[in-house]
C-alpha cells in the first residue's frame, strides 16, 4: 500500500507505558485500556481491510466525563487520538495510527430515552443503527437511515460519516435525521450542539459535525428523529435490455413526481453474481435490473406501482414483477443487499467504490468504466443507488496476485476522477477517510480545502484528533490563519472606514 | 454606500478592499430582513448582480442559481417543471411591511428560514447542496457539490444556512428540488385549547398519515389544521386514517382549496400577529410549545403554533428576558424578529448560547472571516476583530 500517514512521533512512543498508566487512572477497571500487542491487533483495521495498522493503545471509556478527561490529558501531552465506533467504515475513517490512542466508543451502548410525543430518541453513540429501530418498533416507529452495515454500525459512526442507505433519496442521510449531539472537543470541553428542536439557535455547528469523519470532536450522545413506519412497502423488479433504458426509466419515474422509498440498479455482472448467490429470482437475460420500492398507505403503493409499471414498459422493460407479500419483497432485496458478498464469491477480493454522478451521465460513465477496466486488466460489477446517482462499482481483483491490489486502486482512482469530471463527487456515503484523501484535490481547489481545514482548526487547533484523514496535506493552523489580501487595481477603492 | 459586484472577481476585490480599509460589509439580497437585528452602519454589498439561473435539470432534482435570484422567480421556474423547494421558503418581507416575493434565495439561505412544510420536508439547510462564495478572507471557494448525495469533505453548506452572511458572501447556490405534490388537502379541528391542539397534532404526526404540515391558530375561535399532500388515492386514504385517529378529539372538517391557501398564507405572513408589537420566533420541542404559551399569554402575549407546536410565533411587549427564560425552560430558544430600534439595540436578535458553544461559534466565524469584515454589529455579540 502506498498510503502515507503522518510520521510517527517517537517521543510519544517512548512514553507508551506512562501514557497507558495515565489513561488507566482515568478509565480504571478491566478493559478500560488495552496495551497487549495481540489484543491490539483486533483494532488494526476497519471495514477497509486493505489498510492495517495496530494502534499504540486502545482506550474504552464509559462516561462522557472519562472521554473529556482522556482527551484533555492527551491534548495536554500532545498525544493523537483516533475515535472509533463499530469499525465498519469503508474508507478507513477509523484506521488507527501507530502513535495514537484509539478511543473506542463501544461501551456507550445505552438507549437513554425515547419520546414518542416529540418523535425522538436519545441514544449513546455505541448503540447500533438497527438497535434504534428495534427500541422503537413496538410502538410503530423506526429510524430511517439504513446503511447496509446497520446490524453492526454504530450511531456515533453514522454521525461521523453522515451515513445513508438505500432509502435516503426519500428519507435523507444521517444529517437530515439527527437533532442534536453532545460532543467532547479535543481539549476536553463538552458542548451540546442542537437539541430537541427542529432549528438550531445559532450557527448550525451540528451540521458541520455530522460527516466530519471524527476530526472535529468525539460524540458522546445523539438525539435522532424517529418516524412512524409506513403502512405498507412493496417492491417492483424490472429487467431492461440496456442500461440506457433503465436509466431513462429512473428519470421518467422522478419526472412523474414519484420519489420512491428506494430505487436500485444492478448491471449484468452484479445481477448474475447476486442470483448465483441468493436465488432471488432475478432475470438473467437483461443488461440492467431495477428494484423500485414504494411505501406509504396501501392505496398509494397500489397506485404508484401501476404508474411505475407503465413507465417501465414505455421504456422497453421486459418482465415486471411486483412483490405480493412481505417475504417476496424481502427476497427482491436479498439479492441486492447481498451483492457485495455475492461478488466476493466470484472474485477472491473486491474493492468497493462510492462516487456520485449526475444520473443522466450514467450510460457514458458505465461505458468509460468498461474501457478503464480493460486498461487496468480488471473487471467490475456495478450496483447503483439509481435515484440519487450514487454508484458502487465493485472492482474484482486477487490480492494474492502481485500487483493486483495496486491495479485495483489505480482503477478505483480513475473511476472517481471520472465521477468528478462528469460533475459528480468522490464519495456519496462512505466518506473520504484515508481511501480518497489524496484524491481530494481532484474535486477541490487548494482554497476550497483550506476553508475546510480552518474549520478543523476552530475545533482542534493542535490537530490531534484523527489526523491523516480526509485532507491530503496537513497545514499548521497558524499558517492556515494567515491572511494574504491581494493588492492591485480594484473597482472599489476608498471604502469608508468605521 | 452600496457596492454592486457582478462577478466573483469584483466581489473578491470588494471584500479585500474592505478588509484593507477596515470597513464593514453588509451582504444585501432583497432587503426583506434588514430590520432584523441591531441598527448598524455598514457598506452594503448588493448581491443583485448574481441573478441568473445557471443550471436546472428537473430529472436530476438539482437547481443551480445565482444567490441574488429572487425567490419568486425560482418558485415560478420550478413550478413550471412540476417541482418545488420542499422546505417552503419563508419570506420575511411581509413581516416588515415589504412586498412578498422580493427575498432572494441567498437571503433565504443566509437566514436559514423554512416554512410550514419544514416539519415533514426538512429545513432550508437540508436542501442546500452546494455553494460558491467569497469568504471574509477575500478568497473565492466552493463547498458541497451539485449532486443530491455527497459526503466529500466537511458539509460546509449546512453551516452557511442560517449564518446570516457572517461567514461568506454566497454567489452561487445549488439546491435540491423535489416533485410538487399533485394534491393537497387541509383538515381542521375547531375550538381546541392549546394543549388539546398540541396533543391532536402530535397524534397525527405519530401516525401513518404522513402529515406534511400542522399549525394552530388560537383564535378565538381556534383552528387546528393538518395538511396532507401527495397523490389523490393516497391523500384520500390518509384522510380516512386521520378521521379514525382523531374521532375522539373532534370532527375533521376539510377546507376548500381557497380557504386552505388562505389559512397557510396567514401562517406564512403571520397576519394574525400583525399588531405592531415585538415579534418573537420561539423554537421548542413540539410538546413544549404549550409551556411557552402558558408562561407568556397571561402577560399579554399573542401567538400561533406552526410545526405541530415546535415553532411558536409570538408578539409580546413585555420584558424580552421573560421570553428568553420561557424558551429556555421549555428546552428551546427565542429569536427577536421584529422590534423597535431601541429594543433591537439592547436585545440580541439570536438567543444567546452557552459560553462554550458561543466560543466555538466565534472561532468558526473567525475561520471564515478573521478580521470581522462581515461583523456589522447586527447581532450584538461581535467579537473584537483584533
Amino acid at each position: 500500500m502506498s498510503l502515507k500517514m503522518p510520521p510517527l512521533d517517537e517521543a510519544v512512543l517512548a512514553r507508551r507505558g506512562q501514557i497507558a498508566a495515565a489513561l488507566r487512572a482515568i478509565v480504571p477497571g478491566d478493559g478500560g485500556v488495552i496495551d497487549d500487542a495481540a489484543a491490539l491487533r483486533v483494532y488494526e483495521s476497519d471495514g477497509l481491510t486493505a489498510y492495517r495498522q495496530p494502534p499504540m493503545l486502545v482506550c474504552l471509556p464509559q462516561t462522557t466525563e472519562q472521554v473529556s478527561r482522556v482527551l484533555k490529558w492527551c491534548h495536554g501531552q500532545g498525544v493523537k487520538v483516533v475515535p472509533r465506533g463499530s469499525g465498519t467504515s469503508l474508507s478507513g475513517g477509523a484506521l488507527p495510527l501507530g502513535d495514537a490512542v484509539l478511543l473506542g466508543m463501544a461501551r456507550f451502548n445505552q438507549v437513554l430515552q425515547i419520546d414518542y410525543e416529540d418523535r425522538l430518541a436519545v441514544v449513546q453513540p455505541g448503540v447500533t443503527n438497527l438497535a434504534v429501530t428495534r427500541a422503537v418498533e413496538a410502538e410503530g416507529f423506526y429510524y430511517a437511515p439504513d446503511p447496509s452495515s446497520q446490524i453492526a454500525c454504530s450511531i456515533g459512526g453514522n454521525v461521523a460519516e453522515n451515513s445513508g442507505g438505500v432509502h435516503c433519496l426519500k428519507y435523507g442521510l444521517t444529517t437530515n435525521n439527527v437533532l442534536g449531539v453532545e460532543l467532547v472537543l479535543m481539549d476536553g470541553e463538552v458542548v451540546r450542539l442542537g437539541g430537541r428542536c427542529l432549528d438550531p439557535a445559532g450557527l448550525d455547528l451540528l451540521g458541520l459535525v455530522v460527516g466530519s469523519e471524527g476530526l472535529l470532536g468525539v460524540v458522546t450522545e445523539v438525539t435522532v428523529r424517529i418516524l412512524p413506519r409506513p403502512q405498507t412497502a412493496r417492491a417492483v423488479l424490472i429487467g431492461f435490455p440496456t442500461v440506457e433504458s433503465a436509466g431513462q426509466c429512473v428519470a421518467d419515474v422522478i419526472a412523474a413526481g414519484i420519489i420512491p422509498a428506494g430505487m436500485e440498479m444492478m448491471d449484468r455482472p452484479a445481477i448474475h453474481a447476486a442470483e448465483a448467490f441468493v436465488r432471488a429470482g432475478y432475470p438473467l437475460d437483461v443488461e440492467a435490473l431495477l428494484i423500485v420500492e414504494l411505501d406509504g398507505p396501501s392505496a398509494e403503493c397500489d397506485h404508484l406501482i401501476g404508474e411505475v409499471e407503465a413507465i417501465a414498459r414505455a421504456n422497453g422493460a421486459g418482465a415486471c414483477r411486483v412483490s405480493t407479500s412481505e417475504a417476496e419483497r424481502l427476497n427482491f432485496w436479498a439479492g441486492r443487499k447481498a451483492a457485495f458478498p455475492a461478488v466476493g464469491r466470484i472474485s477472491p477480493d473486491y474493492y468497493c467504490m462510492d462516487g456520485t454522478i449526475p444520473r443522466r451521465r450514467l450510460p457514458e460513465v458505465l461505458r468509460r468504466m468498461e474501457a478503464l477496466g480493460a486498461k487496468h486488466g480488471l473487471a467490475c460489477a456495478n450496483v447503483f443507488h439509481a435515484g440519487d446517482g450514487n454508484l458502487h462499482p465493485l472492482i474484482l481483483y486477487d490480492a494474492n496476485k502481485p500487483g493486483e491490489l495496486d491495479r485495483a486502486e489505480a482503477f478505483g482512482s480513475d473511476i472517481l476522477r471520472l465521477c468528478v469530471e462528469v460533475g459528480g463527487v468522490l464519495t456519496g456515503e462512505h466518506g473520504v477517510g484515508v481511501e480518497k484523501r489524496d484524491l481530494m484535490p481532484v474535486m477541490f481547489s487548494e482554497d476550497d480545502l483550506k476553508h475546510q481545514q480552518r474549520v478543523k482548526c476552530a475545533f482542534d487547533p493542535k490537530q490531534l484528533l484523527n489526523p491523516g484523514k480526509v485532507f491530503p496535506v496537513l497545514h499548521r493552523c497558524a499558517e492556515l490563519g494567515r491572511m494574504h489580501i491581494h493588492g492591485g487595481k480594484t473597482p472599489f477603492p476608498d471604502l469608508p472606514r468605521f | 454606500m452600496t457596492l454592486r459586484p457582478t462577478s466573483v472577481d469584483d466581489l473578491r476585490d470588494a471584500v479585500a478592499d474592505a478588509v484593507r480599509s477596515s470597513s464593514k460589509l453588509e451582504i444585501r439580497g432583497g432587503d426583506t430582513k434588514a430590520d432584523l437585528g441591531a441598527p448598524r452602519e455598514a457598506v452594503l454589498l448588493d448581491m443583485g448582480g448574481f441573478n441568473q439561473v445557471i443550471d436546472y435539470d428537473p430529472a436530476e432534482l438539482v437547481l443551480t442559481v445565482g444567490s441574488g435570484t429572487p425567490l419568486a422567480q425560482i418558485e415560478a421556474l420550478v413550478a413550471g417543471a412540476g417541482q418545488m423547494l420542499a422546505f417552503e421558503p419563508f419570506d420575511h418581507g411581509p413581516l416588515f411591511g415589504r412586498p412578498a416575493g422580493a427575498a432572494t434565495i441567498g437571503g433565504i439561505m443566509a437566514a436559514g428560514v423554512s416554512g410550514s412544510r419544514r416539519l415533514s420536508g426538512g429545513a432550508a439547510r437540508d436542501h442546500l447542496l452546494g455553494f460558491q462564495g467569497v469568504s471574509g478572507r477575500g478568497e473565492a471557494f466552493v463547498g458541497g457539490a451539485k449532486v443530491v448525495k455527497n459526503v466529500t469533505g466537511y458539509d460546509l453548506p449546512k453551516v452557511m444556512a442560517g449564518s446570516w452572511g457572517r461567514l461568506v458572501a454566497l454567489t452561487e447556490i445549488t439546491l435540491k428540488v423535489l416533485p410538487r405534490p399533485r394534491e393537497s388537502l387541509t383538515l381542521v379541528l375547531d375550538t381546541l385549547d392549546p394543549h388539546a391542539a398540541q396533543a391532536a397534532m402530535s397524534l397525527a404526526m405519530g401516525s401513518q398519515a404522513e402529515v406534511a404540515a400542522a399549525a394552530h391558530l388560537p383564535g378565538p375561535p381556534s383552528v387546528t389544521a393538518v395538511r396532507l399532500e401527495g397523490f389523490g388515492p393516497s391523500v384520500a386514504a390518509r384522510r380516512i386514517m386521520l378521521d379514525d385517529l382523531l374521532a375522539e378529539t373532534g370532527r375533521l372538517r376539510a377546507l376548500s382549496p381557497g380557504d386552505a391557501e388562505a389559512f397557510w398564507n396567514s401562517i406564512r405572513t403571520l397576519a394574525p400577529l400583525a399588531n405592531g408589537r415585538p415579534l418573537w420566533r420561539v423554537n421548542t420541542p413540539p410538546s413544549a410549545g404549550c409551556a411557552v404559551v402558558a408562561a407568556l399569554q397571561p402577560l399579554g402575549a399573542r401567538w400561533l403554533f406552526d410545526w405541530a407546536g415546535g415553532l411558536t410565533w409570538m408578539t409580546f411587549d413585555g420584558d424580552p428576558a421573560l421570553v428568553r427564560q420561557a424558551a429556555l425552560a421549555a428546552g428551546g430558544h427565542a429569536a427577536l424578529i421584529r422590534a423597535p430600534d431601541e429594543l433591537r439595540r439592547s436585545t440580541p436578535a439570536l438567543h444567546p448560547q452557552p459560553r462554550g458553544v458561543a466560543a466555538l461559534e466565534a472561532r468558526v466565524r473567525a475561520a471564515f472571516d478573521p478580521t470581522g469584515v462581515f461583523e456589522t454589529g447586527r447581532f450584538l455579540d461581535q467579537p473584537d476583530a483584533d
